[in-house]
């Protein structure tokens, strides 16, 4: 019982009971919201927040961020409905060409940061201009043109005559595949390093980690969710130059929201992943209430800053107990030589990048 | 060699402000203009008037290792405050921009203390509190509000020949900020905190207060430009700030002037280089009648390339630093440690 609250007092754990809470609210707002079919639809809404703050997430987690996911999401949608217009027989070739086109973006993204040693920041606001502008001049700022039906089907359709569910969407498939595939990625070597990486990159470089390809790595996969959020975004939003407007940002809150730490080393994809559902429950619930459509965005900047506030007070108290209470003396001692913040402040926003004691896949709630 | 790669990071910026001057100067010529008309002058001066305020202000905070994404809501909803307040009415000009800097300092205020008391990482604090000022703008206002008497459009329309008043008082503020910066407490305190935080409070430095007064500087200073957009759009409007996107084009104007992202290493005068260089860019590709969003792409380009070319000569300076003596801006140096801010050794 006593772990049980432990665990849902700790940030990874509070968004969960946010989430649960969220949800059961609008349950209570609005019944019908429990039945399966309208629950399958809910997670097809979310779909493409929760690729892309999936992929987010291994961009943040190694300390990095990407601000062109957004526009590149945007690219994508306008770039399908342009080139496949309605021939169906192009929509393999130009679905090829829309993946080489977020590898490109990632790698360009990840070998800037990596290898000319720009600031993530800094380089994806600028492919974020780049791509945005480029595919702004190319349509001449009103793209138009759905593509044709058979692949709009992806974002939109469904297995039909599903029993209990009635329709089972591609998307949430798609969202499903995304999830494992991430999983398995960040129990790989791949996913560890990269959290290594973001926890301390010199460390990490002279453990032998080859940091550039790693997080150039991270970056492709990050430009390569984005992608898949355009093929479904198109299914059921169609082609506007305003689809994936603020996605980045999206994204940022919502991993941050799932316990992630900006500037890297801490965080976990399902943290992530409750990050994106909670932020649309959040945004369902909202419509669900009297609440002006306009405050939707005063109320996710309350909660981010609330959540982000919350975790790092839980840290910085964490923290200061396992240094005093310890009883491992080699912990206690690496605790000494760690210019970690003593038992009276809270972390400053520089802090949050050095090495804490506490291990970041969360061997602290193991230890409890 | 070696002397250019000692050079200055600020005097490498107006270098390269230079290399683009000659370029445009040059391109500007093939199409029968030249680009230093007075016309043309006082067109980049004030295009630079507007960018400069918030760079400004983004320059404090980024020195002190934090960012403001709050920058374009806190424009907007100082240009509305103004415009109501003074309502077509010269007497209420220096009450409503007296009430503006004060509305702007209380939420600079608000991002200081959740970045330091709360421990939220600035670029979530201010995204945050960024929303939430959308949220109050979006419900409340519909369109353009209120109206600026013609004594406070002078602002933002007048000069002294090619010169504006507004892009004057950009300078000034500079000067100011730059004297602030190098001669006080706060300035130096403000360097030592933003290049290791908790170097700085171990050497004895109340490390909250220089960065809650950056983000005071940060709104104030957007507060400002949202005043001279007011002042020349004759109106507030709820989307002034955001349509520009001034929040991400200043921190690049800021890492364009060659500031460090991760803060403690910088000047405004860097800035002001890099706000000058963007507006020489604006005006080339204005003059050449590029297309709107292909202006975008040249952008993001120029980003990315100059801020490259800075961070390799940066690897190099910081070499320079470990074997000679003391040099270059004392207390920054003194101040950054070896680890916190280098990337990984390759």
């Amino acid at each position: 019982m006593n772990s049980l609250i432990r665990r849902a007092v700790d940030p990874r754990g509070a968004v969960v009971v946010l989430l649960a809470v969220i949800l059961v609210a609008i349950v209570v707002l609005n019944p019908s919201f429990a039945e399966p079919g309208q629950l399958v639809r809910f997670i097809q809404r979310v779909a493409p927040i929760a690729i892309v703050a999936i992929g987010q997430y291994f961009v943040i987690v190694s300390g990095e961020f990407d601000l062109s996911m957004g526009a590149l999401v945007t690219a994508q949608v306008v770039t399908s409905g342009y080139l496949i217009g309605q021939d169906p027989s192009k929509i393999a070739a130009v679905l090829t060409l829309m993946l080489i086109l977020g590898v490109l973006v990632g790698v360009v993204n990840g070998l800037a940061t990596t290898l000319l040693k720009v600031p993530s920041f800094i380089v994806t606001l600028g492919t974020m201009l780049i791509i945005h502008g480029a595919v702004m001049w190319w349509t001449g700022g009103a793209a138009t043109g759905d593509p044709v039906d058979s692949f709009r089907q992806i974002g939109r359709g469904g297995i039909e005559d599903v029993p209990v569910l009635g329709q089972l969407p591609y998307g949430v498939l798609v969202l499903l595949v995304v999830i494992v595939a991430a999983i398995w990625l960040s129990r790989r070597p791949f996913g560890r390093t990269l959290v290594a990486i973001g926890d301390n990159a010199e460390a990490a470089a002279y453990a032998g980690t080859n940091v550039w390809r790693t997080k150039t790595l991270a970056f492709v996969i990050s430009s390569l969710s984005a992608t898949v959020a355009g093929v479904l975004l198109v299914g059921y939003a169609g082609v506007h130059p305003s689809v994936g407007q603020g996605y980045e940002f999206i994204a940022i809150t919502a991993v941050v929201l799932g316990g992630v730490v900006l500037g890297g080393g801490r965080g976990t994809v399902f943290g992530a992943l409750t990050g994106a559902f909670t932020l649309e429950s959040l945004f369902t619930l909202l419509n669900f209430t009297a609440v002006p459509s306009t405050m939707r965005d005063a109320i996710q900047g309350v909660i981010i800053i609330a959540a982000v506030a919350y975790s790092g007070v839980v840290f910085a108290k964490r923290r200061s107990t396992t240094s005093t209470d310890d009883q491992n003396p080699g912990r206690a001692a690496a605790d000494d030589e760690n210019p970690t913040p003593g038992p009276t402040t809270t972390p400053t926003p520089t802090s949050a990048r050095d090495s804490s004691p506490i291990h970041p896949s969360g061997d602290a709630v193991a230890r409890d | 060699m070696k002397r250019l790669a000692r050079l200055d990071t600020t005097a490498f910026v107006y270098i390269a402000l230079v290399f683009v001057l000659i370029v445009s100067a040059i391109l500007v010529a093939t199409t029968g203009r030249s680009i230093l008309s007075p016309g043309n002058i006082r067109d980049i001066l004030t295009g630079m008037s507007v960018l400069g305020f918030v760079a400004i202000g983004q320059t404090l905070v980024i020195l002190g290792a934090s960012l403001d994404l709050s920058v374009p809501y806190v424009m907007s909803l100082a240009s509305l405050i103004a415009a109501e307040t003074m309502n077509g009415s010269s007497a209420m000009v220096l009450p409503a921009v007296l009430l503006t800097l004060g509305i702007a300092a209380a939420i600079g205020m608000a991002n200081g203390l959740i970045v330091t008391v709360l421990g939220v990482h600035g670029f979530v604090a201010t995204l945050g509190v960024g929303l939430i000022l959308k949220g109050y703008l979006d419900t409340n206002y519909q369109g353009t509000a209120g109206s600026v008497p013609w004594s406070f459009q002078l602002f933002g329309a007048t000069g002294i020949g090619p010169v504006p008043i507004s892009t004057i008082v950009m300078l000034a503020l500079a000067v100011l900020v730059a004297f602030i910066l190098a001669r006080t407490r706060f300035g130096h305190h403000l360097f030592a905190v933003g290049g290791n935080a908790e170097v700085a409070r171990l050497s004895g430095v109340r490390e909250r207060l220089p960065l809650i007064g950056a983000h005071i500087g940060s709104s104030v200073c957007a507060a400002i430009a949202g005043l001279l957009l007011a002042s020349r759009l004759g109106v507030g409007s709820p989307t002034v700030g955001s349509q520009g996107s001034y929040d991400l084009l200043s921190i690049a104007a800021v890492v364009l002037g060659g500031t460090l992202l991760m803060g403690g290493r910088g000047s405004i005068w860097g800035t002001i280089g890099g706000v000058a260089i963007f507006a020489v860019l604006d005006n080339l590709m204005s003059v050449m009648q590029f297309n709107p969003f292909f202006k975008d792409v040249i952008r993001g380009l120029v980003i990315i390339i100059a801020v490259a070319v800075y961070a390799r000569r940066r690897v190099v300076a910081r070499r320079i630093r470990f074997a000679a003596g003391p040099a270059g801006p004392a207390v920054a140096v003194a101040a950054a440690p070896t680890g916190s801010d280098e990337r990984s050794p390759r």
